[in-house]
This record gives structure tokens, C-alpha cells and sequence, in this order.
């Protein structure tokens, strides 16, 4: 239900720049969606389809890049991934971990005409 | 959230206020009256536009919508053009105009947090009976519909302002800044929002709070910080609610605030009851602490009015 919502904010973004960078239509978005953003891109992409339905963006096609999570590990002192905010370290197996990123969701770049 | 300008397009609704006398109004009305007149016009210029050539009149009326006259001849180009911006950096501006509010009056306000049924609004209640002749106090109650919650805060005196939320799952930065207008909260009081009942949406959406603070009861399982863990990563503080039916649940206590630190390493936790007021003092200390530190460096602000009297009880305790 908050993907709804993210995807208004997405076109609110789309008609901004359609007025400040001149364009009227919108092909392609994409954007940059970490792991750890609590976001779920099966449901981004529905309600893309639904919310920019009749807006300059209607029939535009999402893509989703994915952005890996990545902590700090404090005992390691080395960057790890992890999938979840309360993974352990891969290496160490503590939980003195920082997330350093991964929890992106943001509009990467447009097609349009 | 209307595409225009953020609010809740016909669905959220702030109690008392029609949503069409905000601020925004103007372009908002402006749009919609656009948007209208082109779907309308919308077959019959294109009818124009086949049978008389390039009609450029029509264009000047609805530029930006409606794919069909991108197709000019010489304007179709694709390009692509960078963006690089936050999916939630219109809410998060909201925020900021928020924040700045909250710092310049001295105000605290903090965000509550939990899923349905935490007792939330039994813990508001008796928070606010028992605080509000020491420190002035206000709500914002965010649900997604009636004014039950806001009923019941107005019975303890203290002024609260409903938010119905429609069909959004959480509450977001531009309607807090209505409700905002609408409460006008005293200087140095503290504010709290209560939140629609939801662990996951309201976490990602900041709405200019200087705490979120997550309530949890324990008839809800001890996995919950590791079932939602944005929202526990989210909160500052964690109030472990209904402690007093501890004897007759099977809650590990321990574990679960081993899962809660485990997502969030920096999160306080006090254990209370709502209801036999066990542990209330402490979470009331809290409070009185963070709406302190709001007004350090700000003599005028907490001279005037019963701030000073919070400072007081403040230093009696510690």
C-alpha cells in the first residue's frame, strides 16, 4: 500500500521536471531501489501501472535497479552486504554493523519526449 | 496523496477543514480545472487537428498532457534526462518546513508508532491526564477514519485535531503541516502525533518529529522487531506496553529486546502499563528530558509559560 504512495511522489517528481526540463511525455523511469528501503518492487511496478495511468507518464515502462545493502562492520572494519536490516556480519557473525547503504529509493534518470 | 500539490486527493481529510480552503488551494483547483477541460476537449481537437491541419490554439491550453500532441512534427525526439531525486523528497521538504516550526516555537513532538491495538491511545490518554498541567500539550491523531480517537484525547482537555487518512496507511508531512495551522500549538509545548496504526508505511514517511517512538504490547509476540524492522530501526524509543499482563502471557521480555537492539543498537526501551500506570513515571521523564533539551538556549521561550515548572520537576527527580 505505501508503494501507492511512493509511486505518486515518483509522478510528482515526473511533472516537476516535465515543466522545469520541457517535455510531455514519459517513456521510461528508472530507478535506484536499495534493499534495505523497505520497498517492495513487485508492488512498485503495479502501482506504477496504476497511479501514472492518464498522466503524462501513461504506459511508461518502470525499471528497477537494485542497489545491494551494505554495513560497516565494526569488528571486521571492512564493508559486508546484508539483506536485512538485522543480518549478522556474513564474516564475523556480530551485530556491530552500520548500514552504509542500500536503503535508496530514488528517480535515476527519465526517457522522455 | 493528490499528484499536484501532496494532499490527499479527496481521501484524507483533516477534521473540521474542508481540503479545498488550504493554502494550496489555488493551484490546486487550477490544475484539476485543466485537466478537466482537456479530457473534455480532448476528441474533438483531435478531430480538428486531422482535418485542419496544425491547430496550434489547442495546444497552448493543455501543454504537457495527453501523448497526442507530443506528435508534432520535429518535437517528438526521446531524450533522456537525469533526475537523481529522492521518491520522497517532496514529503521530506514538507518535513523540514516542519522541523523549522517545531525548533523556532521550542516544541517537541514526537511521532507515535505501533500496529493496531497496542493500546496507543489508552497510553496517549493517561500520558496527557497525568502531564497536562505541567507541560502544554496537543494531538494530531492520524486514522483512517472516524474521530473516535480524537474524541477521546479531547476528553482528557487537552486539544487534538483528527486526521482521516481515506485510504493512506500512514500519515504524511503535508497534512501534519494543516493539521499544524489549524492546532496552532503553544510556544515550548509538546506535541504528539499519533500515527494510523501500522508498522510498516509510517516509517518511511518523516513527518518533522524530533522522536518516533514505537509502542509494542506485549500480547503482540516478542518477534515483532525483527518481523518489521524499519519501523524499530525508525524509533528512538521503544515502550514496551500492558506489561502488567506479563503473568499471563508466554512474552519473553528479554528476547525481544534482544531483537528490538539487534536492528537498532542505539534504541531505549522502558516497559509500562497504560493501564496499572507501572512504568508511566519513567516514560514521563523521558519526555520532560527531550522537551528540555528543545529549549536549552532558549531563555524566552522557557521563561514564559509552564515550561519553567517542567525544568523544575526535572531537576527534583535527577
Amino acid at each position: 500500500m505505501h508503494e501507492m504512495s511512493l509511486c505518486e511522489g515518483v509522478l510528482q517528481v515526473l511533472q516537476t521536471e516535465a515543466k522545469t526540463q520541457g517535455f510531455s511525455k514519459v517513456m521510461t523511469v528508472w530507478l535506484e531501489i536499495g534493499d534495505l528501503s523497505s520497498v517492495e518492487p513487485e508492488a512498485m511496478l503495479f502501482s506504477f501501472d496504476v497511479v501514472t495511468r492518464n498522466s503524462l507518464a501513461d504506459g511508461a515502462k518502470l525499471q528497477i535497479i537494485n542497489v545491494p545493502g551494505n554495513a560497516w562492520c565494526m569488528h571486521c572494519a571492512k564493508t559486508v552486504n546484508v539483506k536485512q536490516r538485522f543480518d549478522e556480519c556474513p564474516d564475523c557473525g556480530g551485530f556491530q554493523l552500520q548500514v552504509t547503504g542500500g536503503d535508496e529509493m530514488k528517480i535515476k534518470e527519465l526517457e522522455v519526449e | 496523496m493528490c499528484t499536484v500539490c501532496g494532499c490527499g486527493e479527496g481521501e484524507s481529510k483533516i477534521e473540521g477543514q474542508d481540503h479545498d480552503h488550504h493554502p494550496h488551494d489555488h493551484k490546486h483547483s487550477h490544475n484539476h480545472s485543466h485537466e478537466h477541460g482537456h479530457n473534455h476537449d480532448h476528441p474533438h481537437e483531435h478531430e480538428e487537428h486531422e482535418h485542419h491541419g496544425s491547430e496550434q490554439q489547442g495546444h497552448d491550453h493543455h501543454y504537457g498532457h495527453g501523448p497526442a500532441h507530443a506528435h508534432a512534427p520535429g518535437m517528438s525526439q526521446a531524450r533522456m534526462v537525469q533526475v537523481e531525486q529522492d521518491i520522497l523528497g517532496k514529503n521530506n521538504e514538507y518535513a523540514n518546513e516542519n522541523r523549522r516550526l517545531f525548533a523556532s516555537k521550542g516544541m517537541l513532538t514526537l511521532n507515535l508508532v505501533s500496529s493496531p491495538g497496542s493500546g496507543k491511545t489508552t497510553l496517549l490518554t493517561r500520558t496527557l491526564t497525568d502531564l497536562k498541567d505541567e507541560i502544554p500539550l496537543s494531538v494530531i491523531e492520524g486514522d483512517q477514519e472516524t474521530t473516535q480517537d480524537a474524541d477521546r484525547i479531547r476528553a482528557t482537555g487537552v486539544a487534538a485535531i483528527q486526521i482521516n487518512t481515506g485510504k493512506g496507511c500512514h500519515l504524511d508531512a503535508h497534512q501534519v503541516g494543516h493539521a499544524i495551522e489549524h492546532l496552532s500549538p503553544e510556544d515550548a509545548s509538546v506535541l504528539m502525533i499519533e500515527n494510523v496504526g501500522n508498522l510498516v508505511c509510517p516509517a518511511a514517511f518523516d513527518l518533522g518529529e524530533a522522536h518516533k517512538v514505537a509502542i509494542l504490547s506485549i500480547t503482540e509476540g516478542e518477534d515483532k522487531p525483527i518481523k518489521y524492522p524499519d519501523m524499530f530501526f525508525a524509533a528512538d524509543l521503544l515502550l514496551l506496553n500492558k506489561i502488567d499482563l506479563l503473568p499471563y502471557l508466554d512474552f519473553d521480555v528479554d528476547k525481544c529486546i534482544e531483537f528490538a537492539q539487534r536492528v537498532n543498537p542505539g534504541i531505549q526501551i522502558l516497559q509500562v502499563s497504560a493501564t496499572t500506570g507501572e512504568g508511566m513515571e519513567d516514560w514521563y521523564q523521558w519526555i520532560k528530558l527531550a522537551h528540555q533539551t528543545r529549549l536549552i538556549g532558549r531563555p524566552k521561550l522557557s521563561t514564559t509559560n509552564s515550561a519553567t515548572q517542567t525544568a523544575t520537576n526535572v531537576a527534583e527527580v535527577s
